[in-house]
């Protein structure tokens, strides 16, 4: 007999792209409907977390019917419901997690609350199957994390960042270049052109640790920028940008393929916003192209940013272990994915 | 006509299930407990207890606001995805509307007050009559002493309702003297029969564009305009 298949439509609303996504049997993308905000935010220069929960309950509904439309399908299709519960700005989440579980509650369908960054980590799956063990390396606005797994629904984080996430840093140099927000790929665009000219440092932190820190390269920027403007020097925002970025992705490429030897891992995995960068995305392919035993996944860019697809993705697999949430499922905007 | 009726824009959690002509349950909890967390197990045991299916339900009616930003956000986000996906139609009414609905047998005028902070409240002005209920003042958001000033304009008694109304007597009784009257706890927070009863005159809306009624700017975005405006006098 063949076997059935399964259809998770999956909600993410943790920060500013109201989302929705059916993704089949865990891998296929049935539909995925992102509506960001991001224009509305551009004029304060960084996320509102009042605005975003205010887009969040205005799009919700029209976002979902769009994905069903796409499918073609309706609930009674649909074997559960994934959404995003933690981490994130709590009051975003709290409109994507009540609108899942009014969903669950009126066609009586499994509700599933999911990780966040499960999901990023799991938008790889919606490009190739995972092999285990593998290593992710997350970066994004709000985390900068290397997580082991050794199997499905299995997170070890190895290494976190002690202060600024890699994309928060980013923002912030930006904010001193007087780029526009958000500033990611405007570094990433410069980076491309200029040379890394400025020796900034490279922060290793303790030996053989796994853990990030970006705050003493970000004041290193803007250091460099306030001492050339007292010294009524030109700064070369060209290769400032691209000596920042070098430093970055210096760091997170030795230590993400330290980390990949050591574990002996099959599989890296490129997960969260940052990962639409170029400069990372071709310096992690350099470190591995000699590494047979070993692959490197980046997903494409619009499975990098936040979206649903990954979250359903993630839930697919949390749905086939079993797990499942009540109607009494609240946002929470700390949660730890060794625990969740 | 089984109609679901959900209020949550304030630390009130409303609760009610009409068949349409009968009040069949209603569910208040008047304590300060995180609304995320009790509204749908809330909704899932009314409607256990009556013995109502989901895909019976054929109208949900939700106050929109104003009130707490977060409690408003759940209920309407609750309220329009419930309607959008039972594909029944929803109504959205003033929270402040149902509270001054809910001071029973009143004939006159009816102000809710819900406490917003500094000085400041929302609400609104209602005029009762046999039953109908009129807007003679639409929902804002207004520092009292200034709100007390309109309504001593009105020069009619005017009945004070709802539990945080409390909080400004002083100010209002000083200001309207024997204008005002307080219903004190006899009409503390919304019922669920009276939002009910609004919600059955009002029109329906399309689930889609059901949105909060803010009564107020978001603060960076109130900065933000207010910076602008800086802006534009400066370079005049
Ligand atoms: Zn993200």
């Amino acid at each position: 007999m063949m076997k059935k298949d399964t259809f998770v439509f999956g909600i993410e609303t943790s920060c500013d792209e109201t989302a929705a996504s059916i993704i089949k049997n865990g891998t296929e993308i049935v539909s995925n409907v992102v509506s960001s905000q991001i224009e509305s935010h551009k004029r304060f220069g960084g996320v509102v977390p009042e605005i975003a929960s205010r887009h969040h309950v205005e799009q919700i509904v029209s976002v979902f019917e769009e994905t069903l439309k796409q499918a073609d399908l309706t609930f009674q299709e649909i074997d559960a419901i994934a959404v995003t519960k933690g981490p994130g700005l709590v009051g975003a989440l709290l409109v994507g997690v009540n609108a899942a579980k009014a969903i669950a509650f009126a066609h009586g369908i499994p509700l599933i609350g999911v990780h966040h960054i499960a999901g990023h980590i799991y938008a790889n799956r919606l490009v190739k199957e995972m092999s285990f063990p593998l290593l992710s390396l997350v970066v994004s606005g709000g985390h900068t994390e290397l997580v082991y797994m050794k199997e499905h629904g299995s997170f070890e984080v190895i290494g976190e960042t002690r202060d600024d996430a890699a994309g928060e840093a980013y923002d912030k140099v930006a904010r001193t270049l007087h780029l526009p927000y958000p500033g990611g790929p405007h570094i990433d665009r410069l980076a491309a052109e200029g040379q890394d000219t400025y020796a900034l440092p490279r922060i290793w932190l303790d030996e053989g640790s796994y853990d990030f820190s970006f705050s003493g390269l970000k004041s290193a920027v803007i250091n460099t920028v306030h001492n050339a403007e007292q010294r009524g020097e030109e700064i070369n925002p060209v290769n400032l940008a691209a000596s920042f970025q070098a430093s970055v992705v210096e760091v997170l490429t030795e230590k993400t393929v330290r980390a990949a030897k050591e574990y002996n891992v099959k599989q890296v995995l490129l997960a969260g916003g940052v990962a639409a960068n170029k400069g990372l995305r071709s310096s992690l392919e350099q470190a591995f192209i000699n590494m047979d035993q070993l692959e490197l996944i980046i997903p494409p860019i619009s499975l990098c940013t936040d979206n649903a697809a990954m979250i359903a993705a993630a839930g697919t697999v949390l749905f086939e272990q079993g797990k499942r949430d009540g109607l009494d499922m609240n946002g929470h905007p700390g949660l730890d994915i060794e625990q969740f | 006509m089984n109609i679901l009726a959900i209020d949550t824009s304030t630390y009130t959690l409303s609760i009610g299930l009409s068949d349409g002509d009968t009040m069949l349950a209603e569910q208040v909890t008047n304590v300060k407990k995180n609304h995320s967390v009790r509204v749908m197990p809330a909704i899932e045991s009314l409607m256990n207890e009556v013995e109502m299916r989901p895909d019976e339900l054929d109208k949900i009616i939700v106050a929109n606001g104003p009130g707490s930003y977060t409690g408003v956000r759940i209920g309407v986000t609750i309220a329009k995805t419930l309607a959008w996906t039972l594909q029944i139609p929803i109504t959205a009414v003033s929270g402040l509307a149902s509270l001054a609905a809910s001071a029973p047998l009143i004939q006159g005028l009816v102000c809710p007050i819900f406490d917003a902070r500094r000085g400041q409240v929302f609400t609104g002005l209602y005029r009762l009559s046999n039953g109908f209920v009129e807007t003679v003042k639409e929902d804002r958001n207004i520092p009292i002493v200034d709100w007390c000033h309109e309504l001593i304009e009105m020069d009619e008694p005017v009945l004070f309702v709802g539990q945080e109304s409390v909080l400004h007597e002083k100010v209002i009784a000083e200001l309207m003297g024997s204008a005002a009257a307080f219903a004190g706890n006899s009409v503390p927070y919304t019922r669920p029969a009276a939002l009910i009863s609004l919600g059955q005159s009002a029109q329906h809306q399309d689930p889609a564009v059901v949105i909060p009624n803010y009564a107020r700017l978001a603060e960076a975005e109130a900065k933000w305009l207010e910076s602008n405006a800086k802006k534009d006098k400066s370079s005049e």
